[in-house]
């Protein structure tokens, strides 16, 4: 047949293009088939938002710099309209935006890679040590921050075991009363830097940032340093110990401000993150070359993007397991690509707290449908009645779980409301027609197939395929026509025809 | 109990995915579906090629025709209300004859004239329709079944089943409804389902879940006696609705009533497979025999019934 051996040659053209494309980009551009290899890059986006009045504008960022712990591989700033220059001041790098004049929001983008690098990044050793700030208290809090210093002063013999004893007396299950009157009035990191200042020890709150992969719209968090042996070295206020946490990257550290915007206002600062696992050195070099390959990449979009379609490339692994479990396996499910969404909402949660947040949810909806059914509404009233419903489910068990100390109730709001409405709506109306079997055998075929396709979606090889061989998906696409043309038996069928086993 | 996948295709027997890509889409027009999907097209359409159909004695398709509901079946001893596009049997109330001012309904239990308007009230409303959209209420005569056919079936009128390929009758069976299924013929809920012999129309073989039986569960009655009257104008009925849907393979749904003859309840353009395990024989051979007929000539239904009777009976196949 003619058409039949077009559509194959079009199979085997998706399948060799597929491969192609991500063999010539393993090649050319070094990218590695496995994810272990290389060590992490993150890719920091600073995002800059404010009002232009029609007045010279210049906005000024503190940028990291060298910051303990981390090398920077590169750095980019975008934004149309704007002259852009990095100054190095003694007091740190500056990136500096100017322009005459604009109107409206406006948005400006710093790029940064860095990669984790635990030798990089010590300061050089001040030649003097700075001196500690003078500190002013009101009336009150003075005796209080006084007695708080003595007593700390007392039990500790140095720098490091004044701050750590510090540390203590305001992080205690039960603070007393001088330390709960100043927490009243400063954070943590603040009060103890004011504390320790008071007491002589140079100490400043410097801004560093969490790194998580694919995270958006992340703040700053403000971060203790004191001055000890001619350095200044991060301090943890919660327990007083030495160092950063892990994966914080310090940005804004002393020095003048974070921000200044001029000629604009209500000026805001988001920043977005993204693990890649690229060879630092080729990152390096896609950076300077943007033809070819590279250009099809997405490590050109915005990191925002990069996030999103992170997850985006990932569907179309569910989508081939849905597609192979109901036409190869014979799998019954509770509509076609509901495992698949769920599947994308565990990968959030955790797998056991979304199944049985999951689970909850649609048994307790089933309950409240079958009284909706006999009140007899209309369709898309009782679907919506159904949403509301979950919503009010879902803040409930999450209220619920917070009170009891349960992770479960925040990760439930990851989940798709709607398609569990649905879910619940399919489910009752199965029930009603064909009975509790079929439910209970529907309902086990989504979840295994949903389980099955988040096993696929977090691994390790399967994200990094995805993501970085976008071309990749040629292939699954391939795989997926394939299986439409498949004729043979469902492997469920192999059992239900099993009677005629012998005859004849 | 499982089964090889060579020795099932020895067997010809017919999987869900072949159904779908060789048959279903490739013969069936989608454009075509309304037609066998809502009862009441299939209905006007089997009428104009003068099919015969339970009498349409009346629509209903708005709320406020609800209100002469009661002149409508003024003259009207049994009748039936049905969902135009119901699925597997919902939404239908049989009411077989009157006690006074109520109405006796197939149960025996006894109804007002105000629970049929709330009956058609949810129909109208979509309760019983595919996906819940808004619906028609059909009201046709009673179907009264043939005696033998009565005993046999536990509640309601047993129906014949009848796979119908490119206008050729290939495979029949018999859907008889038992206690555990609730009175409904479907077979995975525990009707009885007999294959029927294409030539003669009597009974080849019969299943409950899948196991072979030889009497029903409820009545006791011996299966293998049974034998559908007037079977060979049945398949001729069967056969034109080929003509009348131009759907090259679906499942017609007939029923044998007492004084008229074989009825055409309703089409449906894709069929299931169990029929096969009714009949312990798979449609794959009879499918491809069909296929390797001439295309272009297709005979009129009667010689096509004649030829199936011929080339698929129990000896065959």
């Amino acid at each position: 047949m003619k058409s039949r051996s077009a559509f194959y040659l079009v199979i085997l053209a998706l399948i060799i293009a597929g491969l192609g494309f991500a063999w010539l980009r393993h090649t050319d551009l070094n990218i590695p088939l496995k994810p272990d290899r290389e060590r992490p890059v993150w890719l920091i986006e600073a995002r800059i938002d404010f009002y232009a009045a029609q007045e010279p504008i210049r906005v000024s960022l503190d940028l990291p710099g060298n910051p303990p712990g981390y090398r920077q591989v590169s750095e980019k700033a975008a934004s149309t309209g704007y002259g852009f220059s990095i100054v190095e001041r003694p007091g740190g790098r500056r990136a500096v935006w100017t322009r005459r004049s604009a109107r409206g929001g406006q948005t400006l983008y710093y790029k940064v890679q860095m990669i984790a690098d635990a030798d990089a990044g010590h300061e050089r050793v001040s030649k003097e040590k700075p001196e500690p700030k003078t500190i002013y208290w009101s009336g009150l809090q003075s005796t209080a921050a006084h007695q708080l210093v003595e007593e700390a002063h007392e039990k500790s013999s140095t720098p490091a075991s004044f701050a750590r004893e510090l540390a203590k007396q305001l992080t205690a299950p039960k603070p007393d009363q001088n330390a709960s009157l100043l927490l009243s009035e400063y954070d943590l990191p603040t009060l103890l830097m004011r504390l320790l200042n008071q007491a002589g020890i140079p100490a400043r709150v410097s801004m560093g940032l969490e790194l998580q992969d694919a995270r958006r719209y992340q703040p700053l968090k403000p971060i203790l340093e004191i001055f000890d042996r001619d350095q200044w070295v991060p301090v943890d206020p919660e327990t007083g110990a030495h160092g950063l946490p892990e994966n914080m990257l310090l940005w804004h550290r002393g020095g003048k401000s974070l921000l200044d915007v001029s000629g604009g206002s209500s000026s805001e600062i988001h920043f977005s993150m993204i693990r890649q696992t690229m060879p630092a050195m080729d990152l390096a070099r896609l950076q300077l070359d943007a033809g070819g390959l590279s250009r099809l990449s997405l490590y050109s979009l915005p990191i925002e993007e990069q996030s999103v379609f992170k997850l985006l490339l990932l569907l179309p692994v569910g989508a081939l397991i849905v597609t192979f479990m109901r036409i190869i396996i014979g799998v019954r499910t509770s509509g076609t690509f509901m495992p698949v969404l769920i599947a994308l909402s565990f990968l959030q949660t955790e797998l056991v707290q979304g199944l049985s947040a999951f689970i909850l949810i649609v048994t307790l909806g089933l309950m409240l449908r079958g009284y909706l059914s006999r009140l007899n509404l209309l369709m898309v009233a009782r679907i919506s009645t159904l949403i509301v419903l979950v919503i009010f489910l879902t803040s409930m068990i999450s209220l619920l779980g917070y009170e009891l100390g349960f992770n479960l109730g925040l990760t439930i709001t990851f989940f798709p409301m709607i398609i569990i409405a649905w879910t619940i709506e399919r489910m009752s109306i199965l029930w009603e027609e064909e009975g509790s079997r079929e439910v209970f055998i529907q309902g086990l075929g989504s979840l295994c197939v949903a389980i099955l396709s988040y096993m696929c979606m977090q691994n390790e090889i399967v994200r990094h395929l995805t993501f970085n061989f976008p071309e990749i998906h040629l292939v699954l696409l391939a795989f997926i026509l394939l299986m439409g043309q498949y004729t043979g038996y469902k492997l469920t069928e192999l059992k239900r025809f099993g009677v005629m086993r012998g005859s004849r | 109990m499982w089964i090889f996948p060579f020795a099932l295709r020895k067997q010809g027997f017919l999987g869900m995915n072949r159904r779908n890509v060789d048959y279903v889409s490739r013969y069936n027009s989608r454009s075509r579906y309304p037609l066998v999907d809502n009862k009441l097209k299939t209905k006007l359409l089997a009428e104009k090629f003068s099919l015969s159909m339970p009498r349409l004695r009346g629509v209903i398709r708005y709320q406020y025709e609800t209100a002469a509901f009661a002149d409508l079946v003024e003259n009207l001893d049994g009748f039936a209300i049905k969902p135009a596009k119901g699925t597997g049997g919902k939404g239908i109330l049989v009411i077989k004859g009157r006690s006074g001012d109520r109405f006796v309904k197939s149960s025996g239990r006894t109804i007002g004239i105000e629970e049929i308007k709330r009956h058609l009230s949810n129909i109208l409303a979509g309760l019983y329709s595919l996906a819940g959209t808004p619906d028609v209420a059909i009201i046709e005569d009673l179907i009264r079944p043939v005696e033998m056919f009565e005993q046999l079936s536990y509640t309601g009128v047993p129906d014949i089943r009848i796979i119908v390929f490119k206008g050729y009758p290939v495979m029949a069976m018999m859907r008889l409804s038992t206690r555990a299924s609730d009175g409904k013929a479907n077979l995975h809920k525990g009707a009885v389902g007999v294959g029927l012999d294409i030539a003669t129309g009597r009974c080849l073989h019969a299943v409950q879940y899948s196991r072979r039986v030889t009497r029903h569960p409820d009545t006791d009655l011996a299966l293998d006696a049974l034998a559908v009257p007037d079977w060979q104008n049945l398949l001729v009925l069967a056969a034109r609705s080929f003509e009348l849907t131009r759907l090259g393979y679906i499942g017609a749904d007939l029923v044998v009533d007492k004084n008229r003859g074989p009825f055409l309840l309703e089409l449906n353009a894709r069929p299931g497979l169990s029929i096969q395990i009714a009949n312990g024989t798979g449609l794959l051979p009879r499918l491809e025999k069909i296929e390797q007929l001439d295309p272009d000539l297709i005979p009129e239904a009667e010689k096509r019934v004649a030829f199936a009777m011929g080339a698929f009976c129990s000896g065959n196949f």
